[in-house]
């Protein structure tokens, strides 16, 4: 079993965005980096179908130099190799993106079996890079997975949509896009790490395009409270507490 | 004229396509409507609904292959569709759903696509490229962009636009049409439905209530408090991401930008620190209240009512007090 995970190098914010000066991205000179949840969970799975089956698995991402440091990290908790197509620093639209990827998936000798995504990148949610490689690769594709089983040559997929969880069967080669819940995704191990510095990775440099989806600014979305009424602390602001929801009605 | 996908399973209608058709209606008086894969009968009532916010025609895709969810097919019989009618623009819903059909429509046509977009303005000379605002990072940032095609696919922010029904308007007249669909666009169906992902009665997404605990529960057994708590308001329990990745809780229970976004009245945050995914799933509830032992904690700065304090202690006081009114 040969699988292919596609992941973004993102930045990791805590509760606030800073914009640089030109409002065109966010300022990142104080925070780290990382990739999606779902992102992680779609590397557990991975990870976990070689460990079942055998095979590689290859990480592949578009993205900074920087970004060896996501490949590197995901590489130590079990992948076989990495790709980094190199940009410089900007981001690339998502038909741009898409191309790329083809085109470094089609380069390789190896014929993936499954590709796996994340449902949508952190944080430019486009919701349509996988769709739009799986076209291309002429594949079918199950998006937002949140279970999956492999079975001759089959993956049976389970999505969550409300409250009901859909059913469906595709034969490989394909791509599927999965969601945080999948797995709950392990932690790099002291060896895992060691050995992740020797593991392989190809640098690429890409052919940039124009993009058509044009990002021309950012800005921070206005948050819609004035803060939190203070009623109290500890057990004394229960009865307080118990006003409030009488008077939004929550309580007769 | 502008072309809007009336989302639907098994001919239950989706209710944000309702409001991704006032989106249309905002920008062009001609709004048409799409359905695909329901029933004659379903399609009909369909055509009451989208005719009442204001679509004239409804076109219903009619194939034998599409008796359930087919995506690939839905974005095939899109592309048929665009071919004829010439619109100007083509909106879903920005749902999983509304999202997936028109990434493999404009997959289909090569043409960009712009996700999840709070304002829409349509380009009126060509040329000139269209230019929306999209959320990122689940809508904490909004980003201006301009998309470069004649055609503008785009699917519509969830909550971004209320649905208006339109006054003296009439049921949308049914067009079906015929998609011409290859074997490959209909490998990916659904197959089967599993039951309820959640156990018990209330489910997260509809919850008036919803108690949810972060780290400061301090693990799984600490979620018995909660859990009585949420039984007593007629609610759901919630948690962060935290404790779904310790394993604490089942993921189905997570609120937040990778977990489910809930708008309940009451959403109440104890010991949750409030980073920005978390909240992007739950700043729509009615009403925010915090437990939290930090009085910095970056929720507070979203919330409406907070007590500053241990919540092993707040809690249990919380639910005697509620147990002793109601007798
Ligand atoms: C792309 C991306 C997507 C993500 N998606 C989600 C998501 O969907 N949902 C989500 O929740 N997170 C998500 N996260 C993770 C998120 O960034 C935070 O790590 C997480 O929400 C923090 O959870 P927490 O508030 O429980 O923990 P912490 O941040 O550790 O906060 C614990 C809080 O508990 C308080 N506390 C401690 N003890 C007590 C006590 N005894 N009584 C009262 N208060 C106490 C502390 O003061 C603190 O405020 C995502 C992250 C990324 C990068
Ligand atoms: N720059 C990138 N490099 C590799 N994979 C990517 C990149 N951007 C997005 N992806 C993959 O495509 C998925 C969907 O992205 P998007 O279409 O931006 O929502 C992500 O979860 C990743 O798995």
């Amino acid at each position: 079993m040969d699988v292919l995970v596609c992941l973004k190098r993102v930045v990791l914010a805590g509760s606030t965005f800073v914009l640089t000066p030109d409002s065109r991205d966010i300022d990142t000179k104080h925070l780290g980096f990382g990739i999606s949840p779902h992102e992680e969970n779609a590397v557990e799975a991975g990870v976990q179908l070689v460990e079942q089956m055998g095979g590689s698995l290859t990480l592949l991402t578009l993205g900074p130099t920087d970004a060896e440091e996501q490949l590197r990290s995901q590489l130590a908790i079990g992948a076989t190799r990495g790709i980094l197509l190199e940009t410089e620093g900007e981001d690339w639209d998502p038909q741009a993106t898409a191309a790329a990827l083809v085109e470094a998936i089609m380069a390789e000798e190896t014929n993936f079996d499954l590709l796996i995504f994340g449902a949508e990148s952190a944080d430019s949610a486009g919701y349509q890079i996988h769709i739009r490689v799986a076209h291309a690769l002429g594949r079918p594709i199950v998006t937002n997975v949140k279970s999956m089983k492999i079975e001759n040559g089959i993956a049976q997929c389970e999505r969550v949509v409300g409250t009901t969880r859909e059913l469906y069967e595709v034969p490989l080669p394909a791509v599927i896009t999965v969601r945080d819940g999948l797995n709950i995704p392990r932690y790099p191990s002291v060896p895992g790490r060691i050995q992740a510095r020797k593991k392989p990775i190809d640098h690429k440099k890409p052919t940039p395009r124009v993009p058509k989806l044009e990002k021309v600014s950012l800005s921070v979305a206005p948050s819609n409270t004035a803060g939190a009424q203070i009623l109290g602390s500890g057990p004394e602001a229960v009865p307080a507490l118990v006003e409030v929801l009488k008077t939004i009605g929550i309580l007769a | 004229m502008i072309l809007v996908l009336v989302d639907h399973d098994l001919g239950e209608l989706d209710p944000l396509s309702l409001r991704a058709i006032t989106a249309a209606r905002k920008l062009s008086a001609d709004v048409q409507g799409v359905v695909i894969g329901a029933t004659s009968e379903a399609s009909s009532k369909l055509a009451y609904v989208v005719g009442e916010h204001g679509a004239s025609v409804l076109h219903v895709a009619q194939h034998e292959g599409l008796t359930d969810y087919t995506p690939a097919a839905s974005g095939r019989a899109l592309a048929q569709l665009v071919e004829k009618l010439k619109p100007e623009a083509v909106l879903a819903a920005g749902s999983p759903r509304g999202n997936e059909q028109l990434a493999h429509l404009a997959t289909l046509l090569d043409l960009p696509m712009a996700a999840e977009c709070s304002v829409i303005s349509l380009s009126k000379s060509p040329g000139v490229p269209h230019s929306v605002t999209r959320a990122r990072w689940a809508a904490n940032l909004l980003e201006e962009a301009f998309v470069h095609s004649d055609l503008l696919i785009a699917t519509v922010l969830a909550f971004s636009v209320e649905a208006e029904p339109v006054p003296g308007s009439s049921a949308a007249t049914v067009e079906n049409f015929q998609p011409s669909l290859e074997p490959s666009d209909l490998i990916v169906r659904v197959m089967g439905r599993g039951g309820e992902s959640s156990k018990g009665g209330v489910t997260l997404a509809d919850a008036k209530v919803i108690v949810s605990g972060g780290r400061g529960v301090g693990g799984p057994e600490g979620f018995a408090q909660l859990e009585e708590l949420a039984g007593l308001l007629g609610g759901a329990v919630g948690c962060s991401r935290v404790v779904t990745s310790a394993g604490w809780r089942p993921h189905a229970e997570q609120v937040g930008q990778t977990g489910t976004k809930v708008a309940p009245d009451l959403y109440i945050a104890a010991g949750i620190s409030g980073a920005m995914q978390h909240i992007a799933g739950c700043k729509n509830s009615k009403t925010i209240v915090v437990i939290n032992t930090d009085p910095e904690a970056p929720i507070l700065a979203y919330a409406d009512y907070a007590i500053i304090g241990d919540l092993h202690k707040v809690i249990p006081a919380l639910t005697s007090a509620i147990k002793e009114m109601k007798g």
